[in-house]
């Protein structure tokens, strides 16, 4: 029996190097395309300290109008001009309509309108392009080709490699640029912020588009990897534990994380998966995030959370 | 200090007869002062006075239901913080409000953002005159904190500093703004005495070499006597006296307002 947890699932590994490769590139994409989704959640927690739970629902919506604009006969560049226009517009509604009469309101009640949100972006979305499954094809092959015998998916390198340029540029613009401080500022503390001179609303506005357009982004990836239906929005659930491990407010947290996650849950499922008779794929990811909540609750690279008695 | 020739130049700062109620409280009554370029004005009162009600009226954050507020000449009785902000008027918060998650430096750095502008994308790429402007800003920032010796702590995160330093902090991030007019909300209080000895060299500091304003909240009236060129006396929401820290010191209602009247 332990011969069997401890052992043979390496044997199984060394044995078969290509194959744990083609497993670890899945796993390593999965992950990325888990963060890209997780990335909008950090966003806009970093920037107004809200968990927003209507982040799924924007992938879904994103993609939804993408698709439902591109059945309609517009093409893929303007489609997705048109859409990121969409996201922005919907980031003014969300301030105007949802933010800016809860401004200074406990954190909580932020929280049960964005819940609030997530239900009406649902339906908003479905009335607007209906609810069938639909194929997103952005030019992007759902093919493989072979680099040294190693199985390798167009999509996920395509996933992989957006997720690494989005992450580059957010992170810089967070650390080293004016509005990335004024949103840090704006996070903290906002009476402090508006006493230097920081727009909330602008801000808010700001924040939101970002995390639209990577929410975007997300739908892009996800819908055309299974098309863009419902359940999309659910993935929003896998993008929790990745920003357990990461960290609410790290955006290379949210990466590591989804890596993490996606490559751990990966090779769980093909190597130990046989002796729980699978699934492990369904159930890793929250294990691993009660494992984190209870001996390391800030995640990887959050801040420390310091108690001041 | 020089008098430029011309016409008597108008008030930094007039409040006019401003009101403010919080449902049945009226924390300030038909309140009126001035605040004269390159002075420096303490407010103070008893507990309750309507002392932060005033400063946050004329910063912004409340707005009062009668009377105005003029600022160099120009009313701006409705304006937001953050238009009072641009407008060139900074401040300090009673209970410190620092941006906890960011170095000292970055702290600061934030109160340099009215001054900065640029576009979104060069400032993505941290290039060309993005990266020129971050660096002169930065370096006003350096001539802060040396000015008010902070230099050990610039890496440190704010959260994790004592309180006195938190202050000084603050202190530095409004300074970085280069206010015509500086607001401190009690800047000494909870300070020993050392460190309210440094405080006050800051304060004359600051008014002395970059010649700003500054209108404070304190309590201590040894400090508020040492420092301030004017005193204006709040109690229940209404203005007692207003005039030089000796004639303040002498005024009965003052007093009254400080020991409580004998009731006879």
């Amino acid at each position: 029996m332990l011969e069997a947890v401890f052992l043979s699932p390496f044997k199984d590994m060394l044995g078969a190097p290509g194959f744990l490769v083609e497993v670890l590139i899945g796993g390593l994409a999965a992950g990325l395309m888990y963060s890209l989704v997780a990335l909008g959640f950090v966003l806009i927690f970093k920037a107004s300290g809200v968990f927003n739970f209507a982040q799924g629902v924007m992938v879904l919506f994103a993609a939804l109008t993408l698709v439902g604009l591109m059945e309609r006969g517009v093409p893929v560049v303007l489609g997705l001009l048109l859409t990121m226009v969409v996201m922005i517009a919907l980031a003014f509604a969300i301030e105007r309509v949802v933010l800016r009469p809860l401004v200074n309101q406990e954190y909580i009640i932020l929280f049960m309108a964005t819940i609030g949100l997530s239900f009406f972006l649902e339906g908003f979305g479905e009335l607007l392009w209906g609810s069938n499954v639909k194929k997103l094809d952005v030019g992007i092959p759902d093919t493989s080709f072979m680099v040294r015998g190693v199985q390798v998916n167009k999509l996920e390198i395509t996933a992989a490699l957006t997720a690494a340029v989005l992450v580059t540029i957010l992170a810089v613009f967070f650390q080293k640029t004016r509005i990335g401080r004024a949103l840090r500022a704006v996070a903290d503390d906002h009476e402090a912020a508006l006493s230097i001179g920081i727009p909330l609303k602008t801000i808010w506005v700001v924040v939101w588009s970002v995390a639209g357009l990577v929410a975007l982004v997300a739908g892009i990836m996800w819908g055309a990897k299974s098309g863009v239906q419902f359940s999309l929005s659910l993935i929003a659930l896998k993008a929790l534990p990745v920003l357990i491990l990461g960290g609410f407010t790290s955006v290379p947290g949210a990466i590591v994380g989804g890596v993490i996650i996606g490559v751990g849950e990966k090779l769980g499922e093909v190597y130990w998966g046989p002796l729980v008779g699978g699934a492990i794929e369904n159930w890793f990811a929250y294990v691993l995030a009660l494992v984190f909540l209870l001996f390391r609750p800030q995640g990887l690279f959050g801040e420390r959370i310091i108690e001041r008695v | 200090m020089k008098a430029p020739a011309g016409p008597p130049p108008t008030p930094l700062l007039e409040v006019n007869g401003i009101s403010v109620r919080f449902g049945a409280v009226q924390a300030l009554e038909r309140v009126s002062l001035e605040v004269r370029r390159g002075e420096i004005v303490a407010i103070i009162g008893p507990n309750g006075a309507g002392k932060t009600t005033l400063l946050n009226v004329v910063s912004g954050f409340y707005h009062p239901y009668e009377g105005q507020i003029l600022f160099e000449g120009r009313d701006r009785t409705q304006l937001r913080p953050y238009d009072v902000a641009a407008l060139g008027v900074a401040r300090t918060f009673q209970n410190v409000a620092l941006f906890t998650g960011m170095s000292v430096l970055d702290n600061i750095m934030t109160g340099r953002l009215l001054k900065m502008r640029g576009s979104f994308l060069l400032e993505a790429l941290y290039w060309g005159p993005a990266m020129r402007q971050e660096l002169e800003h930065r370096a006003f920032v350096e001539r802060i904190i040396d000015f008010l010796e902070i230099e050990a702590i610039r890496k440190a995160s704010a959260g994790k500093l004592p309180y006195g330093l938190r202050k000084r902090v603050e202190l530095a991030r409004a300074l970085a703004a280069e206010p015509k007019l500086l607001l401190l909300d009690e800047p000494m209080a909870g300070m020993n005495v050392e460190e309210k000895e440094d405080m006050c060299r800051f304060i004359l500091g600051v008014n002395d070499e970059f010649g700003t304003t500054i209108a404070l909240i304190e309590h201590d009236m040894s400090v508020v006597m040492d420092i301030s060129d004017r005193v204006v006396a709040l109690d229940y929401g209404r203005k007692i006296a207003d005039g030089t820290p000796d004639e303040v010191r002498a005024d009965q209602a003052v007093i009254d307002a400080y020991l409580g009247v004998a009731h006879a």
